[in-house]
């Protein structure tokens, strides 16, 4: 049963449930929990397998080096060593993976260890399997590399230019990908603007949600039957097994991936399909399973980092009334060494081209580029974040400098609730929002008028005030079909996401699904939505834990990341309940004698809707399809199978390559934040004095983790705009590559955070809901606002979404040194 | 060279209320000893640096970083796990529970070792301020909650066991 189709000109008409509502939109406590509040939760490391070797892998500590000899000898040497990998055999071992880019980045040549040459440091440049990982450490130490240092490149924009060291021959620069989105006409804007403001570099910083359980993997290369088992952490494991299988000779049928519980992800996890090859090359070369815990170090100086960008020359036309009409930068995106989900960053901020705002007008000159940095990965948040942090920043420094409320010109040019769905100048549909309502709550939430008043009265006191709005337009559930924006040769479009739902023998329900979750409860949400739908109890649901191909429940877009999962998971979840609540119906009614519209499903019994002691438990149900399937009509027997499988596909089409416009993603979930902070004028020491989030993500299938997901994504936008920072020196040597130098946001740095949300059901999707859980970025424009409040009068713009208290301390005193501002505005 | 093969000591050491003999490699830390030896796997391990807090454990009623201690320094003395809480493998302490209701967790790598943070702090001070919570966690990195709903359940947890105590 379903409400009519929603109407809509984007779209063909979506079917939306009416089943959802026992549970479906309530804070069921999560299923999970138990196991891992007992310390019985099952991660990586938990893992073994008998005759299991460990893995230590030995990095290049140059960031440029040909690498000239590797000596494995005496290392091999050592009892209990098992084997060793270096670069060159893996040279022979594998294919280059499959590149995303087109040519002539395309040609980009990468292995799962170094191949020749050294291009990051930590890179890994040969391993060992030995008996413990002690001795494994012990015994690469004894491995002789001789390298060859070579110079250079870390800066991001300087990296392409002609003289810059090029990281790969094959392509023959440092580029690794260029392409100008360009929407509606910014040069007419900006020749008919009242005010035209110019900015002339904002620079987004290189930092990680650093998950608290680093990259594993035990892997296991069976010689009998040749398949690889893989348990690991990752978390998007048919993305990786569509790069490892091409690159190692394997067929897909050949590679088991599975995963219970994950120590977090944040996206990080992703890329680390490298080193589940090496894993698989050391277990058929020793004949023996391969298990790898990535210390911390390694995590954070080679796992992945989330992506750097700088943006130069904005242009930004604003009519008197304060409209701003649109903006035109330069976008430069530092992808570190290599390509391992790149370039797809390169278009992925196009999901929310202007952001919460109406703008019209928008040319991005887009290039990524290559440096002698550790490769980035899907940081939560991805590519977007550094885009609407731009966009947040533009606004901000337009209201300055131009003299406008912060508050009012912000709601001038939000788009409105009036105007969904809201199609954005490069073809995306905005489903639903309420960005003003949003506001408005943030700001009661903090006191906007008492704690206004509350800075003026500081003026003077060497303590000042400053507060900030900020946003995040949380895109979920991708079109992949954006990636032929970049390339259009690429066979990617679409989404979607696998799920069954299965009576077992005895009437127990049992649901499987294609994602790898990583704190998010899907056994929790999963089961309620079946529960409703099944008219049982979440507590007669099961819902497998963590991933496992063997299930047969999965897609190429299986995993769980890019916000998605209710939407996605849930989807397709809903799909197969229905379609086992019609073969239960179906039985039942067979076996009542009744027919199929007499029959309801309620409290895990069949039973006649008019009289309700005319009932079969789901056992009953079970137990004649399975066990005592002759007392059915054979017609009826072979029509049924209590094993329901169903894909969730959105109702996407193929983005249009020339003129880079499209339906990019299929939700909006959105969130609006509030920072008020204190700068010590002596310092520049920043503190949080209050902090206020306001959520929408359409309609919540459990509050409390919806809530969960806004906590957690503040979080870690708190601590990068503040604390964390991965800093390179000009060899390309990390120089915070443990948790002593990185500071990962501790409990003292966060925050108790106000939190209030709104609700603005999607009409795209079959429950109302939008993905939601990467609202990183909001902490970032919302502090930097903040700051921006708190600088003097003359005070440079804040010009980096990073600002430690020394950054600060600069901004505080460029009031006064009479040095440009990093802004102008011209008027007519 | 093997790290089997080196120094090898006898501990007599008590866990969970268990007293245990063990022979252990001079080099081998506690948390491995915890985790490998005795195969007590819900103390983790975050970093290698006695920053992160997830391989936590009471050592004599003392909250330590079972990465920071070297196995055999733990002879003669007491270690509580997170496996020595609660009633048997199905039950929650009064402190779990609050977690629980709470939403006190996610991903839950780093909840055991905030968990005996709490019971720590609890049993030294049964009715902590926020600030002082957050205090006593500033040792426990959490990479999912932003640590909102840690505070609010150990508050939970701290009024549950004064409604006991009353």
């Amino acid at each position: 049963m379903t409400r009519p189709a929603a109407e809509t000109t984007y779209y063909p008409a979506v079917e939306q449930s009416d089943r959802l509502g026992a549970f479906s939109g309530t804070s069921v406590p999560r299923v999970e929990d138990k196991r891992l509040l007992k310390g019985q939760g099952a991660f990586v490391d938990d893992l073994w397998m008998h005759r299991q070797g460990h893995v230590h892998f030995v990095r290049s500590p140059h960031a440029h080096a040909r690498i000239v000899s590797i000596d494995v000898s005496r290392c091999e040497a050592v009892p209990g060593v098992y084997a060793t990998l270096t670069g060159e055999e893996v040279g022979e071992l594998q294919q280059p993976y499959f590149q995303m880019a087109p040519e002539p980045a395309g040609a980009m040549k990468d292995y799962c260890m170094a191949v020749g040459k050294a291009r990051y440091m930590g890179e890994p440049v040969a391993a060992v399997l030995a008996e413990s990982p002690a001795l494994a450490r012990d015994a690469a130490a004894l491995i002789e590399v001789v390298y060859e240092p070579l110079e250079v490149i870390v800066d991001g924009i300087a990296t392409i230019e002609p003289q810059a060291p090029v990281l790969h021959e094959e392509i023959g620069s440092n580029v690794a990908w260029h392409g100008v989105y360009d929407y509606g006409d910014v040069d007419w804007a900006l020749e008919n603007a009242d005010h035209v403001v110019r900015i002339d570099r904002l620079h987004f910083h290189r930092f990680s949600s650093t998950p608290l359980e680093t990259t594993g993997a035990l892997v296991n290369w069976d010689p009998g039957t040749g398949v690889i088992e893989f348990r690991s952490n990752n978390q998007m494991p048919m993305f990786a097994a569509m790069f490892i299988g091409p690159a190692i000779g394997v067929g897909i049928d050949h590679m088991q991936f599975s995963s219970q519980d994950i120590g977090g992800g944040f996206g990080i996890k992703i890329t680390s399909y490298t080193y589940l090859t090496a894993l698989a090359l050391l277990s058929r070369k020793a004949g023996r399973p391969a298990k790898w815990s990535e210390t911390r170090w390694e995590h954070l100086a080679a796992s992945a980092h989330g992506n750097e960008r700088t943006f130069l020359d904005i242009e930004v036309p604003v009519m008197s009334d304060g409209t701003i009409l649109g903006f035109k930068v330069r976008a430069f995106d530092d992808a570190g060494a290599y390509l391992r989900y790149e370039p797809l960053g390169a278009v992925i901020w196009a999901q929310v081209v202007p952001g919460n705002y109406r703008f019209k007008h928008v040319r991005v000159d887009y290039t990524e580029t290559l440096t002698n940095k550790c490769p980035v990965g899907p940081n939560r948040g991805y590519s977007r974040l550094q885009h609407l942090w731009l966009i947040e920043r533009i606004v901000d420094i337009v209201a300055s400098e131009l003299g406008y409320d912060p508050v009012e010109l912000r709601k001038l040019n939000y788009v409105q609730p009036e105007d969904y769905p809201y199609e954005t100048p490069n073809g995306c549909i905005y489903d639903s929002g309420d960005y003003p309502t949003m506001l408005d709550r943030a700001l009661e939430l903090i006191d906007y008028e008492g704690v206004r008043a509350r800075q003026r009265e500081s003026a003077g006191s060497g303590k000042r005030i400053g507060i900030g709005i900020g946003s995040t337009l949380d895109s979920g559930t991708n079109n992949f079909g954006q990636s032929r924006i970049i390339n259009p040769g690429l066979p990617f479009s679409g989404n979607g996401e696998a799920a069954v739902v299965r009576l077992d023998l005895y009437g127990e329900v049992s649901v499987t699904i294609g994602t790898t979750p990583q704190g998010q409860g899907h056994e929790t949400t999963a089961a309620q939505v079946t529960a409703d739908i099944l008219g049982c109890s979440p507590d007669q649901v099961h819902v497998a834990a963590g991933y496992n191909k063997a299930a047969n429940t999965y897609v190429g877009f299986s995993g769980t990341y890019a916000s998605q999962f209710a939407v996605t998971g849930l989807g397709a979840v809903m799909g197969a309940a229905e379609r086992l609540r019609g073969e239960i119906i179906k039985v039942g009614a067979a076996m009542l004698g009744a027919e199929e519209s007499d029959i309801e499903l309620a409290g895990g019994f069949v039973r006649l809707a008019a009289n309700h002691e005319v009932a079969i438990p789901f056992i009953g149900i079970a137990a004649t399809v399975f066990a005592n399937v002759a007392e059915l009509p054979g017609e009826l027997a072979d029509s049924v199978t209590l094993n329901c499988r169903y894909v969730y596909r959105p109702p996407f089409t193929v983005p249009d390559y020339e003129t880079k416009t499209g339906k990019l993603t299929l939700t909006y979930a959105s969130q609006i934040h509030v920072a008020v902070v204190e700068v010590d004028e002596e310092t520049g020491q920043v503190a949080i004095l209050d902090y206020a989030a306001v959520d929408e993500c359409g309609r919540k299938i459990n509050p409390k983790i919806v809530e969960g997901q806004v906590h957690g994504a503040a979080g870690h936008g708190i601590g990068a705009a503040l604390y964390e920072s991965f800093e390179y020196d000009s060899d390309g040597q990390l120089r915070n590559s443990t948790f002593m130098d990185y500071h990962a946001a501790t409990s003292l740095d966060v925050p108790s955070i106000r939190y209030d949300d709104i609700e603005c059901p999607s009409p795209f999707t079959p429950n109302g809901a939008k993905g939601m859980g990467e609202g990183g970025g909001a902490p970032l424009s919302t502090i930097c606002a903040a700051i921006a409040d708190a600088l003097p009068e003359g005070a440079h713009v804040v010009y980096d979404s990073h600002n430690n208290s020394e950054r600060v301390y600069e901004l505080l005193r460029s009031a006064t040194s009479g040095a440009p501002r990093g802004v102008e505005v011209i008027s007519r | 060279m093997s790290a089997e093969s080196g120094t090898v000591h006898v501990i007599d050491v008590t866990v969970n209320g268990v007293e245990q003999r063990q022979a252990v490699s001079a080099r081998a830390l506690l948390v491995h000893f915890i985790r490998e030896t005795l195969g007590l796997r819900g103390t983790h391990v975050g970093c290698d640096s006695g920053n992160c807090g997830a391989c936590s454990v009471i050592c004599d009623g003392e909250l330590i970083k079972s990465c920071m201690m070297l196995a055999v320094q733990a002879d003669g003395r007491s270690i509580e796990t997170i496996e020595g809480l609660g009633d048997g493998p199905d039950s929650l302490d009064p402190i779990q529970e609050a977690f629980r209701a709470e939403h006190g967790l996610q991903c839950g790598y780093c909840t055991p070792g905030i968990i005996l943070n709490a019971k720590t702090l609890l049993a030294e001070n049964p009715n902590p301020t926020e600030q002082e919570i957050r205090r006593s966690l500033k040792g426990n990195i959490c990479r999912c909650t932003g640590y909102v709903n840690i505070v609010r359940a150990i508050e939970a947890a701290a009024a549950a066991q004064e409604g006991v105590a009353r």
